[in-house]
């Protein structure tokens, strides 16, 4: 499981944090059930959890911090680190197992010299993996931030990232967080 | 509003199209064919039409099965028969589109299939590829032939006149319509739907759910995902149906976070129910009221079994409880509470519509009906097809699958994910049904099956699900928590070269604990990659311990690659592919790995056309 390791946020964070949670207020009554749609709702906005907004949802819905810490480490699709401009996801699939994507997966550690759940000194790509994309018939399959890619090889991978990499050095947005959908 | 009215006006819009004056393309847009370039095809193919001054219509379909052909193009002429194609490029698109659609060549020769009028000169009719002939489409009756976002082209195709028969029946008859047609669960364990409506029914309480479970977890599973994305209706036509005939007015969809399209779909559908009056009260004017609720999954295996899956609807921590009290009498907030498959609603709408003895008519005595699968793995032709129950394994592999890729031996067939396991290719005589996969030592499974060729380790698989299995393990009982780390070492040891004889011992000893000890399914079920492995391939356990090989060259301690100097043409393309600069040579003359820079990456022995690099 994932460590928590909490770091202060930068102000201009912490009021889109308060922006953020002056619309989820709106939007939920603070009922139990409505757990997890809040964490996926604050997730989708920062792309991670940070404790401030765990503490808030625990305020909210009156589960106590552990109940709510608990809850949200305990679902794979929860990240309580922030996330590099580009996430990119290595399907670990049984189809894509057996078509070589952790031979995928480590020629792209190796190139971006990071671990899956790490993100790159640049801020530019966080790598992880994910069970299964369901989209087997394709694989081995990655996908980079929403688009899915699939009947990849190294060559393929490597070929996507230094486009992006590219792309990203041509824009002048150096911020390391971004939307996620 | 009146259903024969929204029906007529269904049939005359979808006539229309039928009719239609001008070319009609079909995309194939579910999330397979946006993987492959789908979106720059449909670009390709609009700008084409533009650029020809032609009108025409795109409709984004959803997937028709062929998953190897994505991106898939279906092109009709007006009158003429669509005529597909596949492996598109943006380019190939525009070349085919003003071939046919401007000099009236359909390019017979890039074309897959036809449907609708032929017959057509050199084009095979769809039904009569080798890949479709042998399947049967109950659940996928529409995927791949209407607009998933349009309710009119469900209803059109005949959708929600089960819905409508149902609500002319007394529950009761509906549950015996059911029983009747002998439909099983599809989500894996094949519990008879019928008597599990029956259950929720007759349990006493005023407030009832249903829930659709939607949280495809099994990695190389995506039979539920395509008909989400290409058909949403038929399952939610299925489960106001079930709802109606339980006696529930909520119900909820509980769907992976990781399928985005899928949700989007959904959303869209239950909007235009919504607008057609067949979702909120008095559905179609009757007595019966329904409201459903989508919630995403956050990634959680073990939350497709029931308990642990109303526990995360709940909003805590996805585990399960256990039985009894079952959901039938005790499920979500305390009150009773039906479950069902995606492909289970699926197929509801389609026996209603037509009949339980319709349905009762394919398949085996005991299996009953239709299953989808998720053809995947090493097999030259990958996709989703459906099959009556009761097929051989070999007929699905060799016929429909179009046998293993790239020349090499098939070795084994994987259902049911990591509840399942590993069949061998001499028991591909097996017939397809609940009772011969369970004997086989594997499951049915929701429909994952994962071709294996020689290149696959079969040590190496079940150490692989096992790793999943033990990150999944939600670690509320100790056999599965610890026993499934406790096979998963074991594993990691022989896979390292490290295995003792003695292990494999310990490793049937503790999967036989794991299974008779676990409370829910994950931890029941995990062993079985393991023990359909040690049962089948027990030679390749033993050659990883006492011969320290792995002939598959998946486990790195095991093997290593070699350089066969008669083969070996010196064309130097794997010395330029080898990044550690362990591959050396003289171009046009033999070349060399040297032993101890090469990391066994395997770049080399993909990249070889001559066939010069070996396993040893």
């Amino acid at each position: 499981m994932e460590q928590a390791i909490y770091q202060e946020l930068p102000a201009e964070r912490m009021e889109e944090i308060e922006g953020l949670f002056a619309e989820i207020r709106k939007e939920f009554k603070g009922r139990a059930d409505e757990l997890i749609p809040m964490l996926q709702r604050v997730q989708r906005r920062l792309g991670f959890l940070p404790e401030q907004a765990l503490l808030e949802i625990a305020r909210l819905t009156g589960l106590s911090a552990a109940r709510v810490f608990g809850t949200a480490t305990f679902y794979a699709q929860f990240r309580f680190q922030p996330v590099g401009k580009n996430i990119i996801r290595v399907c670990r699939g049984t189809a894509c197992h057996v078509k070589g994507s952790n031979r995928i997966l480590e020629t792209i550690e190796e190139h971006l010299q990071v671990s899956p759940g790490q993100i790159t000194p640049d801020g530019l790509f966080t790598i992880e993996t994910v069970a299964c994309f369901g989209s087997c018939a394709l694989a081995p399959i990655m996908v980079v931030n929403d688009s899915v890619y699939g009947s990849l090889n190294r060559s393929r991978a490597l070929k996507l990232l230094d486009e992006i990499r590219a792309r990203e050095e041509g824009s002048s947005e150096k911020t390391p967080f971004r939307s996620l959908n | 509003m009146d259903f024969t009215l929204i029906k007529e006006r269904a049939e005359k819009n979808w006539k229309a199209l039928e009719n239609l004056r001008q070319p009609l393309i079909q995309i194939g847009m579910g999330t397979c064919g946006k993987a492959a370039g789908a979106d720059e095809v449909y670009a390709a193919a609009k700008q084409t039409l533009k650029q020809m001054n032609l009108l025409g219509r795109i409709l984004q379909v959803g997937c028709i099965g062929t998953c190897y052909l994505e991106p898939i193009m279906a092109v009709r002429k007006p009158g003429g028969p669509f005529i597909y194609y596949g492996n598109l490029t943006p380019k190939r698109t525009e070349e085919i589109l003003l071939s046919y659609l401007r000099d009236g060549d359909p390019k017979p020769e890039w074309a897959v299939c036809f449907t609708g009028e032929g017959p057509m000169d050199s084009i095979p009719r769809f039904e009569e590829l080798p890949m479709i002939k042998p399947q049967v489409r109950i659940a996928l009756r529409n995927c791949g032939l209407i607009d998933p976002e349009n309710i009119e082209h469900y209803i059109a195709r005949g959708g929600y006149s089960g819905l409508m028969r149902a609500l002319q029946m007394n529950p009761g008859e509906v549950i015996q319509e059911i029983k009747d047609s002998g439909l099983r669960g599809r989500g894996g364990a094949g519990f008879p739907t019928g008597m599990k409506w029956e259950f929720a029914s007759k349990a006493p309480g005023q407030t009832k759910y249903i829930i659709c479970n939607a949280d495809e977890g099994d990695p190389g599973a995506f039979m539920d995902r395509s008909l989400l994305e290409g058909d949403p209706h038929s399952v939610l036509e299925g489960m106001l149906i079930g709802a109606y005939a339980i006696g529930c007015n909520e119900g909820y969809i509980y769907i992976r976070a990781e399928y985005p399209l899928a949700i989007k779909r959904l959303e869209t559908a239950l909007q235009q129910m919504r607008e057609y009056g067949l979702l909120g009260r008095n559905i179609l004017g009757s007595r019966f009221g329904f409201e459903i609720h989508i919630k995403e999954g956050a990634g959680a295996f073990v939350c497709g079994e029931e308990t642990a899956l109303m526990a995360s609807i709940a909003g805590g921590r996805g585990m399960p409880q256990s039985r009894p009290p079952f959901p039938a009498s005790k499920g979500l907030w305390g009150n009773p509470t039906n479950i069902n498959n995606v492909e289970t609603l699926g197929n509801v709408s389609a026996i209603l519509a037509q009949g339980g003895k319709w349905f009762a008519g394919f398949g085996t005595e005991k299996s009953k009906g239709t299953k989808t699968f998720a053809l995947a793995g090493k097999v030259e032709r990958t996709g989703l097809i459906e099959v009556p129950m009761g097929i051989r394994l070999k007929e699905i592999i060799h016929e429909i699958g179009g046998g293993v890729a790239k020349g090499k031996k098939v070795k084994a067939v994987q259902t049911g994910g990591p509840s399942g396991g590993c069949i061998p290719a001499d028991l591909f005589d097996l017939p397809v049904d609940y009772e011969s996969l369970t004997a086989a030592g594997s499951i049915m499974g929701s429909g994952g099956m994962v071709v294996m060729d020689e290149e696959t380790c079969m040590v190496d698989i079940p150490r692989y699900f096992l790793s999943f299995t033990a990150e999944e393990s939600c670690g509320k009982c100790i056999p599965c928590r610890l026993g499934t780390r406790q096979m998963l070492d074991i594993l990691n040891e022989i896979c390292e070269g490290k295995g003792a004889i003695e292990d494999l011992e310990i490793l049937k000893e503790v999967s036989e604990t794991v299974q008779k000890g676990s409370l829910c399914g994950l931890g029941q079920t995990a062993p079985n990659p393991v023990q359909t492995t040690l049962r089948y391939f027990r030679t390749e356990y033993e050659a990883h311990i006492l011969g320290k090989r792995c002939e598959a060259g998946v486990c790195k301690p095991l093997f290593h690659y070699e350089i066969d100097p008669e083969t070996c043409n010196g064309c130097g393309v794997c010395s330029k592919k080898c990044s550690v600069g362990a591959v050396t040579g003289e171009k046009k003359k033999s070349h060399f790995i040297e032993p101890d820079r090469c990391t066994k990456c395997g770049a080399c022995y993909e990249v070889c056309k001559f066939h010069a690099i070996r396993i040893c």
